[in-house]
């Protein structure tokens, strides 16, 4: 015989799951797929719209913040401190908040077909490379308008800062879509939350401007991101790799968080969902 | 030979709390925090209570299945048959006890799961099938076959979204129906699509399973389907399992489990046009009964409220024997006056029954209401058995145990030639 299939009352955790989601792969290929292939479906204008968004953000910012307010920058031009902010912030938020979504909204097949859960929003994350990617061109171009050129180690750093940025959004998406499945409070906590965390977030100002407090924001691993990316790329600061350190581990806590929650929650979706 | 599904003592319980019903909120989750906690402080106070009680929707299920063969799962609404499923497929972990399977396992609890009315039905072909466990490479390999079996070749680069309700059925099921598993679990899928349609699909199920040997669990309400596809059955009752043996004999259990009875009293099904009030049995004299001689007839007694005037109208009483319609009769049959004019208001109708040309068994008499009948309620039905309790059939054609349905002497002239 081929395979075999034993189902026992479930335990939190084996082996076996790991295994399981591997042979999964397709399926989970087949959701970004999917996710991809509707998102801008009907629209005028398709896929444009993940240009224009993180654009037009950058604009209003730094029409607001840069100009008008005259928030400092780390003598860098505004438009393109703010911007490579945004670029993993609009990641980070973007992935979260879809996320938190997975579960319930695909309730119809987590009812009727059996897959390991983890793929919905596993899935849901990683189409959010597809935006960042685009983004990221939209970044190189305002580099090049700016007289900008990345050193090698900040190039080198970058895929450090994606992994981490990965790994909170993945954390917390798999925390909040599972609780998602029984408290659907959610979905309307979530927009708010996001909202102060980009104000504690240094994306519109320098971290620098926080002061003796810096390490309180440090908890925080989307601020060693974003400032590490301003290091690497702009050149505003020498590298802190205390801090690249320590946000990574704060990643790694909130990935640990998740998916144990995630796994202990999981056998009980298709019930209350 | 190991069996290909192995359930040892499944058994699936649920925590019913008795509260008030809806979604729960963070907020009652810290009130009730909260509650117990300052219950704790104030001692004396009786704490407050909800009530929870365990309840079993599968309870010391066991059953062993040999490879080819076609299980069919029979119980009333809530006796467990989609739990059950839903266990076997993993989409719920049970409680307790095990189950193995050996071979590659896929599962159809509803048409069309994970369709996406944006996606095109090429695009849906593609989803669906790696929804319901089909590699990328074997729907490729068949995606001919599914296209020409839904016959939707000119739509195939249409969004599904506007596909009509026929079209994105078929669809579905033609998908369904190429799947290659070891073992398929089906629940009651076959209820939606047209007649013509479920037949094909029973004739592809089929078809399958005798050329590869497949392991097929079949729930149904389909008594017909059932006795026609399936080589076992087993009856579910309260999350227990009743019965279990040939379809036929499992078949007549239940249905002589759930109605044996003569009349039935219903309340208003909250349908606009009419429903189906009473339905009741009698011998001739008009006693109600439940159990008749071989050879008499039964005197059908149906009382109706119309609601609405509705053209077209009809009331109409079907017979059947283990789920196989046999006789099926309109009040307007000879009456086309009735079909045009029937006012709102209550009414009582009377039919005498045939019942003495068929043979001894249960037969259960259906009662519908509505535009060619259409409105059904599985609750306006009762149940009749012919028994034999005068005449010898030991050596006579009409023994119970014989090919056909019907009580008949017919007179063979013979002569030597």
């Amino acid at each position: 015989m081929a395979s075999v299939t034993i189902i026992r009352p479930k335990k939190t955790f084996s082996w076996n799951d790991v295994r399981e989601l591997f042979a999964y792969r397709e399926l989970l290929l087949f959701f970004m797929w999917r996710d991809l292939k509707v998102r801008y479906k009907q629209t005028a204008i398709g896929v444009f719209w993940a240009v224009l968004q993180p654009f037009l953000t950058m604009v209003v910012f730094s029409v607001f913040f840069g100009s008008l307010l005259g928030v400092p920058s780390d003598n860098v031009p505004y438009p393109v401190f703010v911007y490579t902010g945004l670029l993993f912030w609009q990641f980070f938020a973007g992935a979260l908040s879809d996320t938190a979504n997975a579960l319930v909204s695909n309730q119809s097949i987590v009812t009727k077909v059996y897959f390991p859960r983890l793929i919905l929003p596993f899935s849901t994350v990683l189409t959010k490379f597809v935006d960042f990617a685009i983004g990221a061109v939209i970044l190189a171009l305002m580099m090049a308008y700016y007289g900008y050129a990345p050193g090698l180690i900040g190039m080198l750093v970058l895929p450090l800062l994606l992994l981490i940025t990965f790994m909170s959004a993945v954390g917390g998406g798999l925390f909040l879509s599972a609780l998602n499945v029984k408290y659907r409070d959610v979905r309307y906590a979530l927009p708010f939350f996001i909202q102060i965390l980009l104000f504690v977030t240094p994306v519109i100002y320098p971290a620098s401007i926080a002061g003796a407090y810096s390490w309180l924001l440090a908890m925080n691993p989307m601020m060693g991101v974003v400032q590490t990316a301003r290091a690497g790329l702009l050149d505003t600061t020498p590298i802190n790799w205390l801090l690249v350190g320590l946000s990574f581990l704060a990643a790694l806590v909130m990935l640990l968080i998740g998916t144990v929650y995630f796994k202990k929650v999981e056998r009980y979706f298709a019930d209350i969902i | 030979m190991s069996p290909i599904i192995e359930i040892k003592n499944i058994g699936k319980s649920y925590r019913i709390t008795h509260q008030r019903g809806g979604y729960l909120t963070l907020r009652d989750s810290l009130a009730a925090l909260f509650r117990r906690a300052l219950s704790n402080r104030r001692k004396g106070e009786t704490p407050h209570k909800e009530t929870r009680e365990d309840f079993w929707a599968l309870r010391d299920i066991s059953l062993n299945v040999q490879k080819g063969d076609i299980v069919g799962v029979i119980g009333a609404n809530g006796a467990g048959k989609s739990t059950l499923l839903k266990v076997l497929t993993g989409i719920t972990p049970p409680s307790e006890g095990e189950i193995v399977m050996r071979g590659r396992v896929a599962s159809l609890l509803e048409v069309g799961t994970g369709f996406h009315p944006e996606l095109t039905g090429r695009e849906n072909i593609y989803l669906n099938g790696a929804i319901l466990g089909m590699p990328r490479r074997e729907i490729a390999r068949k995606f001919d076959a599914i296209v020409a079996f839904a016959g939707i070749e000119q739509f195939l680069d249409t969004p599904v979204k506007r596909y009509s309700s026929g079209m994105y059925v078929r669809l579905a099921f033609s998908v369904a129906a190429h799947l290659e598993p070891d073992i398929l679990l089906v629940d009651e899928v076959l209820a939606v699509g047209d007649a013509e349609f479920q037949k094909k699909c029973l004739g592809k199920m089929e078809e399958v399973t005798k050329k590869d040997g497949r392991t097929i669990f079949f729930v149904s309400h389909n008594m017909g389907a059932i006795q026609s596809l399936c080589t076992r059955a087993i009856l579910l009752e309260k999350g227990r399992l009743a019965a279990e043996g040939a379809p036929a004999d499992v078949i007549r259990r239940y249905l002589s489990r759930t109605a044996h009875r003569s009349a039935v009293n219903l309340s208003d099904t909250g349908h606009p046009e009419a429903s189906v009030r009473k339905v009741a049995l009698s011998d001739e004299r008009g006693d109600s009964l439940s159990v008749i001689e071989m050879g008499d007839n039964a005197v059908l007694t149906v009382a109706y409220e119309v609601k609405k005037r509705v053209p077209h109208m009809d009331v109409s009483a079907l017979i059947l024997k283990d789920g196989m319609p046999l006789l099926y009769s309109y009040d307007v049959d000879l009456d086309e006056e009735l079909r045009r004019a029937r006012q709102p208001g209550t009414y009582e109708t009377r039919v005498v029954l045939p019942m003495r040309y068929f043979k001894e068994g249960l037969y259960s008499i259906q009662v519908m209401i509505g535009t060619y009948g259409n409105i059904a309620s599985p609750d306006a039905s009762v149940t009749l058995e012919i028994r034999n309790t005068t005449r010898d059939l030991t050596n006579h054609s009409y023994r119970a145990d014989r090919q056909g349905v019907l009580y008949t002497d017919l007179r063979w002239e013979t002569k030597k030639l």
